[in-house]
C-alpha cells in the first residue's frame, strides 16, 4: 500500500467517534463570526450594528486577492462589530449576531435532495465557490477559489481529495464520507470541471475501510476518479506528503503543488463546493468532532460557524471535570484554546479535551542525539539542529538548513525521548527566518 | 470560568518514549551476553561487572551532586549502561582498583567533563577502556582462559585473536566461538548471545540496522580481501582452498573479539554516532575498516575500541557535511 | 666552527629574504584605513552591544569617521562623555543628547492581574507570545519569562520573584535597547532619564476598551482621558484606549499621576508626598 517516502510516525489513533453518526447541533443564542477565518486579508464587514440579517446572507466581503467572503450563520440582529479572542489566543475583529429564529435567504436550497446538474461552465463553478466563501477546511484555510485558479503558465493535471484525516481522534471527514458520499463525488466532478482537469483521486487512509469501500462503490471509471487507499501514517494529510503518497511526485522546496501538476482539496471543502454550486448554500456550517477520553457523550456534530466552543462542548455532554487542556483541532497540529469562549470557524474540524493527567508536558531533558527527530521528520530535516541554532540565533544557518521547509507537523516533538520542545523553537526560527527573507525580497523589488 | 487550562503549542500528545526506556532496553539486550560471561568466567565476571556498574553510578552521582551541583540523573540508566559496557571491555581478573580508575575515567573524563549525557563526544565506556589499555597494558591484555571461574588466581592465556595474529596455539572452533567458549574480555565471547541482544534492540526500535550491518559487512569484506591477497599470512582455519580459508578468516573476525559487542552496543551509542542514516553508513564503514586494519597490521590484536574511538571523533564532521535526504530534493 | 658559522649565515640570509617578501606583500596588499577609526574605537565602551544600530563598536567608529553627518550617530552606552571624546578626535562639535534609560511599560504584577490559564510551553517569552496572548486576560502585558533579562549584557535587568516583572537597575542600564528588541510585547521604551532621574510614564500598553482592560488587570490604562484633560502642557495623547506621555513635553508636574483612576501612571524618584501614594506606586519607586 502506498504512503509518503520520508519519515512519519504512528500515533495512537483514538478515533473514539468513528461510528457515531452526525447529529445536527443546537442553534447558538449568539454567533460570533470572526472576520479572518482564512489565510490572507480579513474580510470587510458589509453590515452595520443593529441591522437584521438572514441565515446565509453575506455579512463581510472578501478584500484583496487572497481573502474570502463571510456569511451570516444564523438569522438575527447584528449586536456589534468588536473584538473576540480566537484560537490564537489574541483578540481579532468579529461580527456579533444575536440569533432570532432561523430565517434563511430565499435562494438557498435547504432540502436533502441530491442534485446532479452538470451544465455549469468552469467560470460559473469558480464564481459560485468564491461567492460562497469556501476555504480549505482542513485547518490552514486557504481560500478555495484562489487555489482553483493556478498562476498563469502552470497547468494542473490531477485533483487530489484529501480524505486522509491522519490526525488522531478526529472523525469529521470519515463521517462526512459515509453520510454524504454521493455529494462528495459530485463536488469533486464539479471542481475538476472548474479547474479543467480530467483526473481525480480520493485519498483515504486504510483505517477507514468502510469509507474506502463506500466511495469505491460510488465512482466509476468514466468519471476519471480513482479511490486510493493509503497506509496509515502521520502526517499523510500534509499537502506535500499526500501528493507524494498519491501520485509519487515530490513538490520541491519553495514550490507549489501545482508545479508538479497537483491541486489538493480537503474532503469537507469538496462537499462545501457541492452545496455552493448545486444548492446555492454558502459555507455557514460544518461537522466538528467533539472528543476526548473523559467526555460523557463524544460525537460528530453539524454546527453553525460562530457558535462558541462552550455550546459545542455542551452538545457532547459538557466539559468533564478533569479537563486539563482544550484543543481546537487534532492533537498533533491543533491550537490550544485559552477558554471555551472561542467561536467556531471554517477550519474547526475538532474540539479535543485532554484530561489533567495527559495534558501537561514532561520535563525537558538533555538532547541525547538519538536522531529520532531526524528519522521522524517527513521533510528530511534535522529538528535537533534547528532548536540549537534558534537558541543561538544563527538565522543564516537556519535558512541554509532549509528551516522554511518545515510543515510544523509535530513528529519531532512527538518522538523525542527527552521531551524537548523542538517544534516550539522551530516555529520561532521559521518566524525570524521568514521575516528576514521577506525583508530581503522587498529590498530586491524596491 | 474557574478552569485554568494548560496552554502550550502543538503537538499536544507525546509518543511516550523516554531516555529510561532506551537505556533499560539496551541493558535488557545485554543480559544474555552477561549470562554467557558469568557461565564462562564465574565469580570473576560477577565481581568485575558489579564493581564497574556500582562505581560508575557512584561517580556520576557524586560528580553531579557535589561538583556540578545539578540534579543527579543516575536513575536514567545511562551510568549503569556505561558501567556494564565498561565491564564487558575488561578481563575478568582485573584488580578492583584498576576498575575504579576505569570507571572514573569513563564517567569523569568521558562524560561529565563535557556536561553529562548528550554532550560527550566519545563513548564513555570506550574512553574508560582506552584509558586503561594505555595505562595498564599488561593487566589489560592478560585474559583468563575459558571456564576459569575465580576472580583472583585464574590461569591466563591468549585470546583467539592473539592466536590468529601470531599463528600459535589451539584455536577454538567456530561453534565454540559462537557459544562463547573462549578466553577474552567479558563481552568478547558469546557472539550468538550478543547477536540475540542486538536483534532485540532492532525489534524494539532502539537502534536501526545501518550501523551494525555495515560494520559487520565492511569487516567481513575487508578481512576476506586481505586473506585472499596474502593467503599465507592471514588465515584462521585450514580448509584446503585459499577461497575457503579467506571465508573462514573473515567469518572468524566477525565472531571473535569485540566485533559483535562493538557493532551492536558500542558503535550504536546515540550520543556519539552520526544523526543521519547516510552519515551512519559512512561512520560504520570507517569503524569496520579501521578495526580490520588494526587487527591485521596494528600492534594490538584487537582494534574495535580504537576504531570506534576514532570514528566518534569524526562524527561532528559527518554531522556537518552529511545531511538527510530532503523532501523534494532533485535527484542529480 | 665552520658549521656554526654556516648555520648562522644561512639563517640570517633566510631571515632577510623572508623579511623582504613580507614587506613587499604588506605594501602590495595594503588597505588604507583611516587611523582615526582606531582612535575612535578606543574611545568607545567596547561592549559591542549594538545599541547604536551598528553591528559592533568598530563599525560604529567607521561610520563616525566616514559619515559627513554626525546626526543620529550616538553611543547610548558611553553617553555624552564618550561622544565628546569622539567629537574631539574628529575635531567637531559634540552632539549632546539627554541621557536615557529603559522603562518597563507594564505593572501587571501577579496579584493585580489574575491568571486565566497555565502556560505550559518552553520557558521563553518569544514562544509564549506565539502560543497565546499570555496566561492572563491581558494580551499586551508582561509574560514574565525573562527574555529581556537574558539579553541584557549589563546585568541591569532582573526578575522580581514576587511581582513576576523585570526590574530595571537604573545605575547599570545603558539604554542599549537590547530589551526593547527582545520583548515580544514591546513593553520596553528608551525614555529620557529626566532631571534627577525623575520620570513620569504610563506603565501600561493595554489597548483594549476600558471595561475589558480593567477586568483583566487592576492597574491597566483604561483610556479614560482624565490625564489628557488635566495636563497643562499637551504632553499626553490618547490613542487606541491608551494614554502616552511625551517625555519631551512633560514638565513633571505630576497632576496626571493624581487623577489616574487606576494608578497606571508612574512617577519615579520623586520625593515622597503626603497624600495618597498607594502601595503600588511606592513599591515601584523602591
Amino acid at each position: 500500500m502506498k504512503s509518503f517516502s520520508i519519515g512519519g510516525i504512528h500515533a495512537p489513533e483514538n478515533k473514539l467517534t468513528a461510528d457515531k453518526a452526525t447529529v445536527t447541533g443546537a442553534l447558538p443564542s449568539q454567533a460570533v463570526v470572526l472576520l479572518n477565518q482564512h489565510l490572507g486579508a480579513p474580510a470587510t464587514p458589509v453590515v452595520a450594528k443593529g441591522e437584521t440579517v438572514k441565515t446565509g446572507q453575506i455579512i463581510a466581503k472578501a478584500s484583496g486577492m487572497i481573502s474570502a467572503c463571510i456569511h451570516a450563520p444564523v438569522s438575527g440582529k447584528v449586536l456589534k462589530i468588536d473584538e473576540c479572542v480566537d484560537a490564537s489566543g489574541y483578540k481579532k475583529p468579529a461580527i456579533y449576531i444575536v440569533r432570532e429564529g432561523d430565517e434563511w435567504m430565499e435562494d438557498i436550497d435547504r432540502t436533502d435532495t441530491f442534485v446532479d446538474r452538470f451544465d455549469w461552465t468552469p467560470e460559473q463553478i469558480r464564481e459560485k465557490i468564491a461567492a460562497a466563501g469556501i476555504t480549505g477546511m482542513g485547518g490552514a484555510g486557504f481560500p478555495t477559489h484562489v487555489k482553483l485558479s493556478p498562476p498563469p503558465g502552470k497547468k494542473a493535471e490531477v485533483l487530489i481529495v484529501n480524505a486522509v484525516e491522519c490526525e488522531p481522534y478526529l472523525t469529521a471527514d470519515h463521517r462526512l464520507m459515509l453520510e454524504k458520499g454521493r455529494e462528495i463525488v459530485m463536488g469533486l466532478r464539479l471542481l475538476m470541471k472548474g479547474v479543467g482537469v480530467t483526473r481525480g483521486i480520493i485519498a483515504i487512509e486504510n483505517n477507514k475501510k468502510d469509507a474506502i469501500a463506500y466511495m469505491k462503490s460510488l465512482v466509476s471509471a468514466d468519471m476519471g476518479i480513482e479511490v486510493v487507499a493509503l497506509k496509515v501514517k502521520y502526517p499523510q494529510g500534509g499537502e506535500k506528503q499526500l501528493i507524494d503518497a498519491a501520485i509519487g511526485r515530490q513538490v520541491p522546496s519553495g514550490a507549489l503543488p501545482v508545479d508538479v501538476g497537483a491541486i489538493v482539496q480537503n474532503v469537507a471543502t469538496v462537499f462545501a463546493a457541492y452545496e455552493a454550486v448545486q444548492k446555492n448554500k454558502p459555507l455557514i456550517e460544518r461537522i466538528i468532532t467533539v472528543t476526548g477520553k473523559t467526555l460523557s457523550a463524544p460525537g460528530n456534530f453539524w454546527m453553525r460557524l460562530g457558535t462558541s466552543m462552550q455550546e459545542v462542548m455542551d452538545m457532547a455532554g459538557g466539559l468533564p471535570e478533569d479537563a486539563g487542556k482544550i484543543i481546537g483541532g487534532g492533537p498533533m497540529m491543533g491550537k490550544p484554546l485559552v477558554s471555551l469562549t472561542v467561536p467556531m470557524t471554517k477550519g474547526s474540524s475538532g474540539l479535543l479535551v485532554l484530561p489533567n493527567l495527559e495534558a501537561p508536558r514532561k520535563e525537558i531533558r538533555n538532547c541525547i542525539r538519538c536522531a529520532k527527530c531526524v528519522d521522524a521528520c517527513p521533510m528530511g530535516l534535522e529538528p535537533y539542529l534547528f532548536m540549537t541554532l534558534t537558541q543561538h540565533e544563527e538565522w543564516d544557518k537556519l535558512e541554509k538548513e532549509r528551516i522554511m521547509d518545515c510543515i510544523e507537523c509535530g513528529c519531532c516533538t512527538f518522538s523525542c525521548p527527552s521531551t524537548r520542545p523542538l517544534l516550539d523553537y522551530l516555529r520561532i526560527g521559521k518566524q525570524k527566518v521568514g521575516g528576514i527573507i521577506r525583508a530581503r525580497n522587498q529590498k530586491k523589488v524596491g | 470560568m474557574g478552569n485554568k487550562f494548560f496552554v502550550s503549542l502543538a503537538p499536544h500528545i507525546h509518543g511516550g518514549d523516554s531516555i529510561e526506556k532506551k537505556m533499560y532496553g539496551v541493558l535488557i539486550a545485554l543480559l544474555p551476553a552477561l549470562a554467557v560471561s558469568v557461565y564462562v568466567f564465574g565469580v570473576g565476571a560477577l565481581v568485575v561487572t558489579g564493581i564497574s556498574v556500582l562505581s560508575c553510578v557512584l561517580f556520576e552521582y557524586v560528580l553531579q551532586r557535589f561538583v556540578l551541583k545539578v540534579q543527579p540523573t543516575v536513575t536514567d540508566g545511562s551510568a549503569i549502561l556505561t558501567g556494564l559496557l565498561l565491564a564487558f571491555n575488561l578481563p575478568s581478573n582485573l584488580p578492583f582498583w584498576i576498575i575504579l580508575i576505569g570507571a572514573m575515567a569513563a564517567i569523569g573524563i568521558g562524560k561529565m567533563s563535557f556536561g553529562g549525557l548528550g554532550n560527550n563526544p566519545f563513548n564513555p565506556a570506550i574512553v574508560g577502556r582506552v584509558f586503561l589499555l594505555i595505562s595498564f597494558p599488561s593487566q589489560m591484555t592478560t585474559w583468563p582462559n575459558a571456564f576459569e571461574r575465580s576472580y583472583v588466581d585464574a590461569s591466563t592465556g591468549a585470546t583467539p585473536l592473539d592466536m590468529v595474529k601470531n599463528h600459535f596455539g589451539d584455536l577454538p572452533s567456530f561453534s565454540e566461538l559462537l557459544m562463547g567458549q573462549s578466553g577474552g574480555s567479558l563481552g568478547e565471547l558469546g557472539a550468538l548471545a550478543l547477536l540475540l541482544g542486538g536483534l532485540f534492540m532492532l525489534y524494539r526500535g532502539i537502534i536501526t540496522w545501518h550501523i551494525p550491518v555495515v560494520i559487520l559487512l565492511t569487516a567481513f569484506v575487508s578481512a576476506f580481501c586481505f586473506s585472499l591477497l596474502a593467503p599465507e599470512s592471514f588465515y584462521a582455519y585450514q580448509t584446503g582452498s585459499s577461497l575457503g580459508n579467506a571465508l573462514a578468516y573473515a567469518g572468524f573476525h566477525l565472531v571473535s573479539g569485540g566485533m559483535m559487542l562493538g557493532a551492536f552496543f558500542m558503535a550504536t551509542d546515540y550520543v556519539t554516532s552520526p544523526m543521519t542514516p547516510r552519515g551512519q553508513l559512512l561512520y560504520a564503514f570507517g569503524i569496520g575498516l579501521i578495526t580490520i586494519l588494526i587487527r591485521v597490521f596494528g600492534a594490538y590484536p584487537e582494534g574495535m575500541s580504537f576504531a570506534i574511538f576514532l570514528m566518534n571523533g569524526v562524527t561532528p564532521l559527518i554531522n556537518t557535511y552529511i545531511k538527510p535526504k530532503r523532501f523534494g530534493e532533485v535527484r542529480k | 666552527m665552520n658549521v656554526t658559522l654556516l648555520a648562522i649565515l644561512s639563517l640570517a640570509a633566510l631571515g632577510i629574504v623572508l623579511a623582504i617578501i613580507l614587506y613587499v606583500t604588506a605594501q602590495k596588499f595594503k588597505v588604507y584605513e583611516d587611523p582615526r577609526i582606531d582612535e575612535v574605537e578606543a574611545a568607545l565602551p567596547g561592549a559591542n552591544c549594538g545599541g547604536c544600530g551598528f553591528a559592533g563598536c568598530r563599525s560604529f567608529a567607521g561610520a563616525c569617521v566616514s559619515g559627513p553627518n554626525p546626526e543620529g550617530l550616538f553611543c547610548p552606552v558611553g553617553g555624552n562623555s564618550t561622544m565628546a571624546a569622539v567629537a574631539k578626535i574628529m575635531g567637531r562639535e559634540a552632539v549632546e543628547a539627554a541621557p536615557t534609560l529603559a522603562v518597563l511599560r507594564c505593572n501587571g504584577t501577579c496579584d493585580l492581574r489574575p491568571k486565566t490559564n497555565t502556560y505550559d510551553g518552553a520557558s521563553t517569552c518569544a514562544i509564549a507570545a506565539m502560543t497565546s496572548g499570555g496566561d492572563t486576560g491581558c494580551s499586551f502585558g508582561c509574560l514574565g519569562l525573562a527574555d529581556c533579562c537574558n539579553v541584557c549584557q549589563f546585568d541591569a535587568l532582573h526578575m522580581d520573584p514576587v511581582t513576576g516583572l523585570p526590574v530595571v537597575d537604573e545605575d547599570k542600564c545603558t539604554s542599549c535597547g537590547a530589551c526593547v528588541r527582545a520583548c515580544p510585547k514591546g513593553l520596553f521604551e528608551i525614555r529620557k532619564k529626566g532631571p534627577k532621574s525623575r520620570r513620569i510614564f504610563v506603565a501600561c500598553r493595554n489597548m483594549d476598551k476600558g471595561a475589558v482592560a480593567k477586568k483583566s488587570c487592576a492597574v491597566a490604562c483604561i483610556g479614560c482621558g482624565k490625564c489628557e484633560k488635566v495636563c497643562e502642557f499637551d504632553a499626553i495623547t490618547i490613542a487606541n484606549n491608551l494614554a502616552y506621555i511625551d517625555a519631551d513635553a512633560c514638565k513633571l508636574c505630576r497632576k496626571c499621576v493624581e487623577v489616574c483612576p487606576t494608578n497606571a501612571i508612574h512617577e519615579l524618584n520623586f520625593p515622597p508626598r503626603k497624600p495618597k501614594v498607594t502601595a503600588q506606586v511606592a513599591e515601584t519607586i523602591n
